[in-house]
C-alpha cells in the first residue's frame, strides 16, 4: 500500500528546510535522504516505513512536483491498479487505472473559498458571559425535554 | 552546553495557561473557541505530533458529516446513540454535543467546506454547484443531502485543511508546536490529583519539550493497531481508523490516575474487505443490501437470534454490534463471503435516472472512497472490481478503541451543569474535565458518549475550550510544580535512545540484540496477545476469564520489557512511545472486559463464559482508575441515569425523517 517517490520527479523541495511530504505526512513516514545513505539517491525523499502507511496520500496531494504515487500493498492487491490525485486549491482530480487497463477520471470540489481566506472571528459576535453554557457564536440553547 | 545531538537534546521549557495536546477536530474546535474567550490575557499553546492541516482522523478527508441534527429532535439523537451503544451512554454528554454540533457544521460551510444540497425541485447537487442554482447555506435554511437521519453528504477532501486553517489563524502559529509528541502528563508536586504539565520531544530536532500548564486538554484520538490487523505484510498500515492513533489519550490519562469509563467497549466496523472502504453511503444513500454468500439477508434471517438482546434489537436503527453478530454467525457457519450487492443497488437507482445522472451516480460512488479511503479505490482497481458489475466482499475488522465514532471507550468526564434531570455524579465541576483537576478531554477521549464523529468532536472541543478558559480564570493563583527534575524526565524519555546507543554494537545485526526490543516487535507482541487472548479476529472475537487472565500475564511481561525498547533515531523514538501508549490502552481494555461479566456487545466481542446480556446486573457504567501512587487498578460499577425516555427509541420503523429502514449508523 505504500507511497513511493519517482526518482526523476523529486527535487527534494530544492533544499528547503523540510520537504513538503515530510512536513505533511501524518505518520512521520517521509524522509529526505540528504546524503543518499538510505536509498542511493541524495536529496530525494522516500517512505521510511512503508508498512505503516495509511494510504491517505496527503504526501502525493501536496507534493509540488507530483513525484509521489501509491503502489497498492503487494501482499494482497494484484499489480497494476492506481489512483492518482491532482489537487488544486478548489478541487481534486483523480485518475483511476484498473489492472486491466481501463482508466476513469473524476473531478470533485474540495473547497468553496480561496485558500487562506478564513477570517476566524470576522463578523462574529463578541464573547458574552463566560459562565454560561453558550458558545460565543450562540444566542440560545436547548435543554432536555424528557418527554420530547 | 554542547551542541544538541541524538541522545543529548536541548531542553525547551514553556509556560502556558492552557495546553492543547493534539491537533485533530476536537483540538481545532478547542483552539477556536478558547482563543475567543481568552483574548490576550490567557496564553494558549497547542502541540501536535503531526502537521495540523493533515493530522487526526480527518487527515485524509471525509465524504460525509455523520452528525448534523438539523430538523431532528436532540432527544432523538440521544436515543439513537443510547440504543446503538446498547443502552449505556451518558445522556448529558450526548445531549450537550447535540445542542452545539450544528453551529460547528455551519462554521465549516462558511469557511469553505462544500456541502451537498437538495434543491427545491428535489434534485441533489454537489457542494460547489448549488450556489449557481439558487441553493442556500445550511444556516440560511439550505437543505442538505441526507444519507441517513443524522448524516449529510459533503465533498470533504479538504475538510481538515479548512478546519485547521481557522484554528491556526485563531491561535497564531507562534503558539503552535507541530511535530512534537507528548508522551506523559505530570501531576503537581504540591496539590494532589492536580495536573501541572506535560513532556514530550520533537521528532524533527534534538529537543525535549517541557510544558508547564494550568489546564491541559488531552485529545490525541483513539487506539489503533493494539490488535493484530487483518491486513498483513506491507498492508499493515492500511487499517480502518488512522494508524497513528496510538491510544495516547487513554494511556496518558490513566497514568496520572484519571478515571476511565467503558473501556470494555470497542468498535469492530464492518467494511469493504481489505481496503476498509466505507459502507455508509452504500447502505444509506445507494440503498444497497448486504447478504451472505448465498444471497440471504443475514439481519432478517437472524432476527430471532437478535431477540436475545432485547430491547436493543427493536431500535429504530439496529445497533451496529447486533448487525455484526448476525453477520459473524453466517461466517462461522460457513456461509460466507459476506457481499455488498452494489450492482443491484445501482441498477435499481438507474431505473429512474437519465444516462447523465447514472454517470454522476458512478462518480458519487467513487468519491465516497476517494474522499476518505483511497486505499479501497486502489483495491478495487487492482482487483478489477467495478461496482456496477461486481459485488464486493465485506468483512468485520480488527477491534478499535474510540469514543467519537460508533464506540464509547474513554475517560469519565464531567458534563454540563445546566441540564434538566442530571444526577450529581454526572458533573463535578467544569464541563469535560476528567477526575484529575485541570485535565480535560473531548472527541475520542470522552467515554460513554459516542456518535459525535468529526462535527461533534469539533463541537465538543469548543465546549471544553470555553470551560478551560473559565477554569484558568478561577485558578489564577496556581503555580505548576513538578516533583521530578528535568534530568530525571529526560532520562526516562530518552531511555530507548540510551538502550540503543549502549548496546547496538554488541551484535552484528542491530535488530537482533538480546539487550533491547525494537518498537516494531513490541507492537507485534502486543497485537498477538490481544488478538489471541482478548477477543480479536483469531477467535472470532471470543474470550473468557481464563484467556483474559493469561493475556494479562503476558501484557505484564510486555510492560516490564517496555523499559527495554530501543530507538535508533527520532522516528523510532516516536514509535517506541506510541507503542507504550498502545500497551496502556490495551491493558485498560482487557481489565474492563474481565470485570464486566456479560456479553453486552455481541458482534464486537463475546464473553463466552457469560454469553448473555445481563440488564439486571450490568446496565451500568464500568469505571476504572489506575492509582499512580500504588500502580494498582481499581474497578467499579457506576450507576446509569437516563435524561430522556428511551423506551420510545426501541420501536422499529419510528425513525423519523430521512431514516433508512435498517442499516446501522455507520
Amino acid at each position: 500500500m505504500p507511497t513511493f517517490v519517482h526518482t526523476e520527479k523529486c527535487d527534494g523541495c530544492k533544499g528547503g528546510e523540510v520537504t513538503v511530504c515530510m512536513y505533511i505526512c501524518p505518520n512521520d513516514l517521509m524522509k529526505l535522504d540528504v546524503e543518499g545513505e538510505f536509498t542511493g539517491h541524495a536529496m530525494k525523499a522516500f517512505n521510511q516505513e512503508p508498512d505503516q502507511c495509511w494510504e491517505c496520500l496527503c504526501c502525493a496531494k501536496h507534493c509540488p512536483q507530483q513525484a509521489i504515487e501509491l503502489r497498492p500493498f503487494q501482499d494482497w492487491v494484484p499489480m497494476g491498479g492506481k489512483a492518482i490525485p491532482l489537487r488544486t486549491d478548489q478541487a481534486i482530480m483523480w485518475t483511476i487505472q484498473f489492472r486491466d487497463g481501463e482508466v476513469k477520471r473524476f473531478k470533485f470540489p474540495a473547497r468553496t473559498t480561496p485558500v487562506g481566506s478564513i477570517d476566524p472571528y470576522g463578523n462574529k459576535p463578541e464573547p458574552g458571559d463566560l459562565d454560561s453554557p453558550l458558545l460565543f457564536t450562540e444566542s440560545e440553547l436547548a435543554n432536555v425535554n424528557p418527554s420530547a | 552546553m554542547s551542541e544538541p545531538s541524538f541522545g543529548n537534546p536541548e531542553v525547551v521549557e514553556i509556560e502556558t495557561d492552557i495546553l492543547l495536546v493534539g491537533g485533530g477536530m476536537a483540538a481545532c474546535g478547542a483552539a477556536y473557541e478558547a482563543k475567543r474567550w481568552a483574548g490576550d490575557d490567557v496564553k494558549i499553546t497547542l502541540v501536535d505530533k503531526a502537521a495540523m492541516d493533515r493530522s487526526g482522523a480527518v487527515a485524509q478527508g471525509l465524504s460525509a458529516i455523520n452528525t448534523y441534527i438539523g430538523e431532528n429532535n436532540i432527544e432523538d439523537y440521544v436515543r439513537m446513540v443510547h440504543a446503538d451503544l446498547m443502552g449505556i451512554t451518558r445522556d448529558d454528554l450526548v445531549f450537550d454535543v447535540g445542542r452545539h454540533v450544528d453551529d460547528s457544521v455551519h462554521l465549516f460551510e462558511e469557511w469553505g467546506l462544500p456541502v451537498w444540497k437538495t434543491l427545491d425541485d428535489g434534485t441533489r447537487v454537489d457542494g460547489a454547484s448549488w450556489q449557481k442554482k439558487g441553493g442556500k447555506m445550511l444556516k440560511d435554511g439550505g437543505k442538505p443531502v441526507r444519507s441517513g437521519r443524522w448524516q449529510i453528504m459533503i465533498n470533504g477532501e479538504s475538510y481538515k485543511v479548512i478546519v485547521a486553517e481557522a484554528a491556526k489563524k485563531a491561535l497564531g502559529m507562534e503558539n503552535i508546536y507541530e511535530r512534537v509528541f507528548i508522551i506523559k502528563y505530570l501531576l503537581d508536586a504540591n496539590e494532589p490529583n492536580r495536573i501541572a504539565g506535560a513532556i514530550g520531544f520533537s521528532n524533527r530536532e534534538h529537543k525535549l519539550y517541557v510544558f508547564k500548564a494550568n489546564a491541559i486538554l488531552n485529545v490525541c484520538g483513539g487506539a489503533v493497531n493494539i490488535f493484530r490487523p487483518r491486513t498483513t505484510g506491507e498492508g499493515m498500515g492500511r487499517v480502518w481508523y488512522p494508524v497513528w492513533n496510538a491510544g495516547s489519550t487513554y494511556a496518558m490519562a490513566a497514568e496520572v490516575g484519571a478515571e476511565l469509563t467503558m473501556m470494555e467497549n470497542r468498535f469492530v466496523p464492518t467494511r469493504f474487505k481489505d481496503g476498509y472502504g466505507p459502507v455508509g453511503a452504500w447502505f444509506l444513500l445507494f440503498k444497497s443490501k448486504a447478504t451472505n454468500g448465498f444471497g440471504e439477508d443475514y439481519v432478517v434471517k437472524n432476527a430471532d437470534m437478535l431477540k436475545d438482546f432485547a430491547p436493543y434489537d427493536e431500535a429504530a436503527v439496529v445497533p451496529t454490534c447486533l448487525r455484526n453478530h448476525a453477520m459473524i454467525k453466517e461466517m462461522k457457519e460457513g456461509r460466507g463471503p459476506i457481499y455488498m450487492d452494489t450492482p443491484t443497488a445501482l441498477a435499481n437507482l438507474a431505473e429512474t435516472l437519465t444516462p447523465k445522472e447514472v454517470k454522476h451516480l458512478e462518480a458519487e460512488a467513487w468519491e465516497d472512497f476517494l474522499d476518505m479511503c483511497i486505499g479501497q479505490a486502489t483495491v478495487w482497481a487492482g482487483l478489477n472490481i467495478r461496482p456496477e458489475k461486481d459485488k464486493s466482499e465485506l468483512m468485520p475488522t480488527e477491534p478499535y478503541l474510540l469514543g467519537s465514532h460508533s464506540g464509547c471507550s474513554g475517560i469519565w468526564a464531567s458534563g454540563p451543569d445546566d441540564l434538566n434531570g442530571q444526577p450529581d455524579h454526572y458533573h463535578w465541576g467544569y464541563n469535560r474535565m476528567t477526575t484529575v483537576k485541570g485535565l480535560f478531554t473531548a472527541g475520542d477521549g470522552v467515554g460513554a458518549s459516542g456518535h459525535k464523529f468529526s462535527s461533534g468532536s469539533h463541537a465538543e472541543g469548543r465546549i471544553v475550550g470555553k470551560a478551560m478558559v473559565r477554569f484558568v480564570r478561577d485558578h489564577k493563583d496556581f503555580t505548576p510544580t513538578f516533583s521530578q527534575t528535568i534530568e530525571e524526565l529526560e532520562e526516562e524519555i530518552y531511555r530507548p535512545v540510551r538502550n540503543y546507543l549502549e548496546h547496538k554494537d554488541k551484535t552484528t545485526a542491530q535488530d537482533i540484540n538480546p539487550f533491547y526490543i525494537t518498537p516494531r516487535n513490541f507492537q507485534q507482541r502486543l497485537q498477538k496477545t490481544m488478538d489471541e487472548y482478548v477477543a480479536g479476529v483469531a477467535t472470532y472475537y471470543q474470550t473468557n476469564k481464563i484467556l483474559l487472565e493469561e493475556g494479562l500475564k503476558y501484557l505484564g511481561m510486555l510492560k516490564e520489557d517496555s523499559t527495554k525498547m530501543r530507538a535508533k533515531d527520532l522516528h523510532e523514538l516516536l514509535r517506541a512511545w506510541e507503542n507504550y501508549h498502545r500497551l496502556w490502552a490495551a491493558e485498560a481494555h482487557l481489565r474492563h472486559i474481565l470485570f464486566r461479566e456479560e456479553t453486552r456487545y455481541p458482534g464486537f466481542f463475546y464473553r463466552a463464559d457469560f454469553p448473555g446480556l445481563d440488564e439486571e446486573n450490568w446496565h451500568c457504567f464500568v469505571n476504572s482508575r489506575h492509582n499512580p501512587e500504588t500502580g494498582e487498578w481499581e474497578m467499579k460499577k457506576v450507576q446509569w441515569v437516563p435524561l430522556v425516555d428511551h423506551s420510545t427509541g426501541y420501536k422499529a420503523g419510528q425513525g423519523g425523517p430521512g431514516e433508512a429502514s435498517k442499516p446501522a449508523n455507520v
